[in-house]
């Protein structure tokens, strides 16, 4: 049984005809008819060879792709207790919006996932609310406090995917000593969100030659490869399986790379937004409103650019692509952190970190680095679901007799990322104003249809 | 000209441009009515979130020596202390019509975001440790006064450059207008990768005679506690400008207040070479001319919805 929750949807029926399917891992790289009966894949027949059974809905796959559909390790849906900024619906319409069709919730809510009940009521909401399948992680510390462990065995028995303080450090080394020690009970990995707060303090965005120039409280690169050695140090001492979240710089890339080279059970994950933009961005386009004039240093200054760990140089971003290629990195995560309008509508220092990202992660990897060359689309399809490894739950793969979990995209379609108009409920998109190609047109999620565009109609019932 | 936001918005033309009309302003504070009608009519809002003595008085007598009206806003008592967010002070603010909005605000990027939400013209009183663009006005002016131009001079910025707006507008007023800058101060207050904005570092005064201006900076007491300087002594006694340090042909600049004994000793503040009652003065002229250039060309209040494109 897996311990990921959504609402049941009746099983899909369909055909989706003539798309490009590719499925790096089952090496899959052509067109192919792929008929679904009862939510599982029943045949892959050449372009044109399958028929539809009654009853059945047909896609018209013709010059779109069809991937596995991907997985996220890392969103904040925000419940309980932010609702103003996400849920558990919309936080999952927006993942199957973005070709999503399983995420892992993150435990930094108010209460926070630290105990069993909490745990047990959020999966159970998950199971009237959530369109794709959700997991979720609880909390090292109690109250993320850094000082306390959480009953970790039983939030483990009561289906926690893992374990994480996201959103801060586990400080203490004796405190993350200790959950190393404890999983060897519980299992499941940490997930470590890593940032020596002596270093980072009062800092707002990456420190270098932007922050110099803006006047902003840096966070230097080694503020979070610092704590990324130690902890590797600490799970190869009591040989720990830990997760590092959002690698943001190319020291924590070359720590993460000298853990793995160790033996150390590690692996990590990067952002499409520290994969795509560097804190130029910052000083980049004109604020909306503040015209011409409006192009001086600091009004670039759009709080959807802030996060935590902030856009880093253009060298950093260069590693990750690296290691993200070479495998360093094993998986893409969105960290896609909603905020409420007013929230961010302040000034920089002020705003909350955090952007969201389900509904532009494809687009935004696949137009910066697939489209320019940087990276082949196999790989990007493959790191965007290799997340499910993390929280051991089955890759999604298009074979006969998968369950069906896939996404089918369209990579002419461009569009312009607007102000407005996601699914999710927040709008705080790091990639507003951008042109982007590669929209997803329908998302099948554990066997049942969950995202199809508006404008994307269905060719014809058999 | 819509805005004054940054440095960065203007060139040395448009600089040239402020500063000579700035030195035309001169002779009415001699007249006995120090006033001319110029800005008569229009309305000017202070608009002040920190403590300023010395950058809100000048602009209020920069714009009633232009007869234009002047209300002041400071957010100590006021409904931002009730948790009135900045977007709507100023759209509250708005409602009264003002022209130009005088904005000083403790957050990088606020004048910039003040700009998108309102019609007025907008002008950077100091935003965060960002820039404080009329201040390098005034002294760019000062220096033109004193030094006749700024082409290949040399100029040192001592002290906290880290936290410092008036270093930031001043590195790059200073080389846009030819001359050559070099920061100075304790390691620890240089921010990392400030050479960007065109300027040398150094880490101690030994090379200070090279230099033809010596602009020291304030050092705040509340660094001690962060421990960028492990103490005020220890800090004075590597990076005071003293009668020892300071050559007989330097020019001595500082924004004011200045912590006697602390970054300056006595004897250079009271020194021929000390222009800071210059600056000050030039204050007012300059934010006159400031003043003037964004309202003065307007014939009417800009009340169209979309912000205007900043033209030379």
């Amino acid at each position: 049984m897996t311990p990921l929750e959504h609402r049941a949807q009746p099983p899909a029926d369909l055909l989706v005809r003539g798309a490009h399917v590719l499925d790096p891992r089952s090496g899959i790289d052509a067109p192919h008819d792929v008929l679904v009966r009862g939510g599982v894949i029943a045949e892959l027949g050449a372009p044109g060879s399958l028929e539809a059974p009654d009853g059945a809905e047909v896609l018209d796959g013709e010059g779109r792709h069809l991937f596995p559909g991907f997985v996220d390790p890392h969103v904040h849906l925000r419940v309980p207790g932010q609702e103003h900024k996400e849920d558990l619906d919309s936080g999952t319409r927006a993942a199957a919006a973005g070709g999503y069709v399983a995420v892992v919730a993150m435990p930094n809510t108010d209460p926070v996932v630290d105990s069993a009940p909490v745990l047990r009521s959020l999966r159970e909401a998950a199971r009237r609310e959530a369109r794709v399948p959700v997991g979720f992680l609880a909390s090292i510390t109690r109250g993320l406090e850094g000082e306390a462990l959480t009953e970790m065995a039983e939030l483990a028995d009561a289906g926690a995917l893992g374990f994480t303080d996201d959103g801060r450090p586990v400080h203490r080394a004796g405190i993350l000593r200790k959950a190393l020690q404890y999983q060897r009970l519980a299992g499941r990995p940490l997930f470590l969100h890593e940032e020596d707060p002596s270093l980072s303090g009062r800092g707002v965005m990456h420190e270098g030659e932007v922050s110099a120039r803006l006047g902003l409280a840096g966070i230097p690169s080694i503020s979070e490869s610092t704590l990324i050695a130690r902890d590797a140090a600490l799970a190869g001492y009591e040989d720990g399986r830990i997760h590092i979240q959002h690698l943001s710089a190319r020291e924590s890339v070359e720590a993460v790379a000298e853990a793995k080279a160790r033996g150390v059970r590690i692996t990590a994950e990067a952002s499409p937004h520290h994969l795509t933009l560097t804190d130029d961005a910052l000083l980049g386009a004109p604020l909306a409103g503040a015209g011409e004039a409006g192009r001086s240093s600091a009004s670039g200054l759009d709080t959807r650019l802030k996060m935590n760990p902030p856009l880093r140089a253009e060298h950093d971003r260069q590693a990750l692509i690296a290691g993200l290629r070479d495998g360093t990195i094993d998986c893409v995560a969105t960290d896609h952190a909603p905020h409420a309008r007013e929230e961010k509508e302040v000034p920089f220092e002020e705003a909350p970190m955090g952007t969201t990202g389900l509904e532009t992660a494809f687009a935004a990897l696949y137009t910066e680095l697939v489209l320019p060359g940087v990276l082949p689309l196999a790989l990007v399809v493959d790191r965007l679901s290799a997340g499910a490894a993390l929280v051991d739950v089955p890759l999604p793969a298009i074979a006969v007799g998968e369950r069906a979990s896939f996404c089918l995209v369209d990579l002419g379609a461009e569009y312009e990322v607007g102000e407005a108009g996601y699914e999710s409920r927040s709008e705080n998109c790091c990639f507003a104003g951008r042109r982007l190609r590669g929209r997803v047109l329908a998302t099948v999620a554990a066997g049942a249809v969950a995202y199809r565009q508006r404008t994307f109609s269905v060719v014809g019932a058999a | 000209m819509r805005h004054l936001l940054s440095i960065e918005d203007l060139d040395r033309a448009a600089i040239e441009r402020i500063l000579d009309r700035a030195k035309t302003f001169v002779e009415i504070s001699d007249r006995e009515i120090k006033k001319v009608p110029a800005l008569r009519g229009r309305r000017v809002l202070n608009l002040f979130y920190e403590a300023s003595t010395r950058t809100r008085s000048s602009f209020e007598l920069a714009a009633k020596s232009l007869s234009a009206d002047v209300i002041n806003f400071a957010a100590g008592g006021s409904s931002v202390e009730k948790g009135e967010s900045l977007k709507d002070t100023v759209q509250t603010l708005s409602a009264y019509q003002p022209d130009l909005i005088v904005i000083r605000t403790p957050h990088v990027g606020a004048a910039a975001l003040v700009a998108g939400w309102t019609t007025a013209g907008v002008v950077n009183a100091g935003d965060g440790k960002h820039e404080h663009p009329t201040q390098a006005l005034l002294d760019v002016y000062t220096l033109r006064e004193r030094l006749g131009g700024l082409d290949g001079r040399s100029i040192w910025i001592v002290g906290d450059v880290m936290h410092s707006r008036v270093a930031r507008s001043n590195i790059q007023a200073f080389t846009r207008m030819g001359a050559r800058v070099t920061v100075c101060g304790p390691p620890t207050l240089i921010p990392r990768g400030v050479e960007a904005l065109g300027c040398e570092v150094a880490y101690t005064l030994d090379d200070l005679g090279q230099a033809d201006v010596v602009y020291a900076l304030r050092m705040q007491h509340e660094r001690m506690s962060d421990s960028f300087v492990p103490s005020l002594r220890e800090y004075a006694a590597r990076y005071q400008i003293n009668g020892r340090r300071l050559g007989a042909r330097q020019v001595l600049m500082h924004p004011g207040p200045v912590n006697r004994g602390v970054e300056l000793a006595a004897e250079v503040i009271d020194s021929p070479q000390a222009v800071i009652g210059q600056q000050v003065a030039a204050g007012v002229v300059v934010r006159m001319a400031v003043l003037y250039e964004l309202l003065a060309g307007r014939t009417a209040p800009d009340r169209s919805a979309m912000p205007v494109g900043a033209g030379a």
